[in-house]
């Protein structure tokens, strides 16, 4: 950016950055996103977190920080353990059904295969999972691995690692979130692009599409492709979101391009007999490119929350991939059983990059365009 | 005045018939045959053709687009396929519970963030209105499932104030008892947002010449914010709240899911798990008609709150 000439005045990037530095929130925020970027990186690359779903510690094992506990501490000695961690709620409008189905266990008696219930709903498959865990743990016997009694911030029903977990969760997460807003600005961008420069019948076609979209709810449009998208994986997901979510990025820049075409830059570019193309994307396009960039920082931020929302659902991520949604519905089961520890740690960790993504895109806003403050 | 309303429902028409055909190329097109999801696993020839005759797709695109309109005239969509009840049924014994949920929760929510977002402005740049801010910040930055998770396990689960889940038949029943902590929770997620839009919104406000005019004279300060800047800002909250009105409805659905509440939110979810389309294509299609006719609303209700607006 330092120019050997003093008379060449600084460029947007250059003034923006000036105003970011000085802004010490947006620059603790910067530094924050940019941990979570780099612990991403590294845990894509294999570095960290690769064996996250090896089971190093014991069953729920609890955080360092509350000593060891035993089996029935922990509510992982067969069925009945867990059973008694369930205490009766005294509104709780299922007790009754639940009351009843113990009583008739109870007179049957049979059921030590030890299926884990919640609400007395008996897992039909119980019976096939103890098996298959019976031959795992056989399996890992061999190997020998002692299992840790406590881990840092410990260990979920099958003894992964929280902290692990957690990275990796926030890899997917932040992956999926980051690539969708992409995809989203991309079309938004050039559908906007189009409709602004041409105008006329391109503008009022693009424009009937934005108000197709906009009339379904969010939420509910997400909702109804994942309805029709059956298998799922992270490229769907983030297809969902992205194809859904360019109608703000859209508005924007079509705004944009109807107030630049019509400068005198552009008229010269045009005098010049540059292309429709190039006066789109080469002459117009660096002078709106802050605009994309905020948006893109917004819908990331929106994105993560979705596709949190989607993966809690079963909309989302696949079984056996951690995000912080499966995290979350995970935990969901567990803080009945008192393991609050996964349900922490998913949160923070997202409550942390969201707040700190949010704030900068606040400064980053404000940086680049101090008319709108 | 009924020439502008007509104009405007007569626009809506494209769109209308673009989210049609959206909603077709969707479920229709891109879904697949929908006749080997309805058979499920165990299927054969001559069932497949059977159900594609009973919906109608074995016929072109052209006659089952026209089966679609036809369904969304008469709101005739048939039966559930997972759960045989009739959509119309459906959709109209579960918007009350989404309604005994929704409406409190949108007049609250909104009362709440316009007073509290009225004084933050007020002291503006202050410390307070520095703290407020970044609470919402943060408050936002946590998923709204921690906060439902959170609040039932330890409001209702641990200490008992209020029942864990469920719905009853009578209606004082279900908003005094059951609707109460859902109502709570989404207050809490979705008073942030709201105050931090707000705040902006009074605060474009709160500098114009009209507020030193009014000192001048000697307005009270309360008069001065509560009637003529409220006023002056009423528009783009009248504008965000309705636009948001229909979204809501469907916004909803974690809450009516974790809390068992039989509404139009929840109906959604667990159309999605059963790939019960027609069901979802029927909400998708009302759905976006009310957001629309809402739009409309709040444009009809500028006039009310600001007779300078010209309604073109």
């Amino acid at each position: 950016m330092n120019s050997p000439m003093e008379t060449t005045s600084p460029g947007l990037w250059a003034l923006a950055w000036r105003r970011l530095r000085t802004d010490r929130i947006a620059m603790v925020a910067l530094a924050v996103v940019a941990l979570f970027l780099l612990t991403l990186l590294l845990s894509a690359t294999g570095i960290v977190a690769r064996n996250w779903d090896a089971e190093i510690g014991v069953n729920y094992a609890p955080p360092t920080f509350m000593g060891a506990q035993s089996a029935e501490e922990r509510g992982v000695q067969g069925m009945h353990a867990a059973e008694e961690a369930v205490p009766d709620n005294p509104r709780d409008p299922l007790a009754d059904v639940i009351r009843k189905l113990r009583a008739e266990r109870g007179a049957g008696a049979a059921t030590d295969a030890a299926p884990v219930e919640y609400y007395g709903v008996v897992d039909p498959l119980a019976r096939e999972i103890a098996e298959i865990r019976a031959e795992l743990a056989k399996g890992s016997a061999a190997t020998a691995v002692e299992r840790r009694a406590t881990l840092p911030l410990g260990a979920d029903k099958w003894g992964h690692d929280i902290i692990q977990k957690t990275i990796k969760g926030s890899e997917t997460s932040i992956v999926v979130g980051l690539t969708a807003a992409l995809l989203a600005t991309l079309l938004g961008t050039l559908f906007g692009a189009l409709a602004g420069y041409y105008g006329k019948w391109v503008d009022d076609f693009f424009n009937w599409f934005y108000s197709v979209f906009t009339s379904v709810p969010y939420l509910l449009l997400i909702l109804a492709v994942a309805a029709v998208l059956q298998q799922k994986g992270v490229l769907t997901i983030v297809l969902i979101l992205g194809l859904t979510g360019w109608t703000g990025v859209f508005r924007l820049i079509r705004a944009e391009y109807i107030k630049h075409k019509g400068r005198e830059y552009v008229m010269a570019a045009d005098a010049i007999g540059a292309s429709d193309l190039r006066k789109m994307f080469i002459h117009i396009f660096p002078n709106i490119s802050h605009v994309p960039l905020v948006q893109m920082s917004i819908l990331t931020v929106a994105f993560i929350k979705s596709e949190v929302i989607l993966s809690f659902l079963g909309f989302g991520v696949p079984v056996g991939m951690a995000s912080w949604g499966s995290m979350l519905n995970e935990a969901q089961n567990e803080l009945i059983l008192g393991k609050w520890w996964q349900l922490a740690a998913a949160s923070a960790a997202m409550a942390v990059l969201v707040t700190a993504f949010s704030l900068f895109t606040d400064a980053l806003r404000d940086a680049l365009d101090p008319k709108l403050k | 005045m009924t020439a502008y309303i007509l104009r405007r429902l007569w626009q809506m028409l494209p769109t209308m018939l673009g989210v049609v055909v959206l909603v077709f190329l969707l479920f229709n097109w891109v879904g697949g045959d929908p006749a080997y999801i309805l058979a499920g696993k165990m299927s054969n020839p001559e069932q497949i053709a059977n159900i594609r005759k009973q919906l109608g797709i074995d016929e072109s695109y052209w006659v089952q687009m026209w089966i679609f309109i036809k369904q969304i005239v008469t709101a005739d969509f048939g039966a559930s396929w997972s759960t045989g009840e009739t959509i119309s049924n459906v959709l109209t014994t579960r918007l009350g519970p989404s309604l005994t949920v929704l409406i409190p929760l949108t007049i609250l929510e909104t009362l709440l963030a316009i007073g509290l977002a009225l004084g933050v402005a007020y002291v503006r740049g202050s410390l307070t209105d520095r703290m407020v801010m970044i609470a919402c910040t943060v408050g936002m930055s946590i998923s709204i499932l921690v906060y439902i998770i959170v609040f039932q396990y330890w409001l209702a689960y641990k200490l008992g104030l209020f029942p864990v889940q469920g719905w009853g038949d009578s209606f004082a029943e279900n908003l005094f008892h059951y609707a109460l902590l859902p109502i709570l929770i989404a207050l809490a997620v979705g008073i942030a947002p709201s105050l931090r839009l707000f705040r902006t919104f009074f605060l474009d406000e709160i500098n114009q010449d009209y507020v030193r005019t009014g000192r001048a004279k000697g307005l009270s300060e309360p008069r001065i914010l509560w009637v003529h800047v409220l006023r002056n800002a009423a528009i783009p909250i009248v504008t965000h709240v309705m636009a948001n009105l229909p979204s809501l409805l469907i916004g909803a659905f974690l809450i009516e899911r974790f809390f068992s509440i039989p509404g139009i939110g929840r109906e959604v979810i667990l159309a999605v798990e059963r790939s019960d389309f027609p069901v979802i294509k029927a909400i998708t299609v009302y759905v976006a008609a009310a957001t629309m006719l809402f739009n409309l609303l709040a444009d009809l209700m500028y006039k009310a709150i600001d007779p300078r607006v010209q309604l073109k």
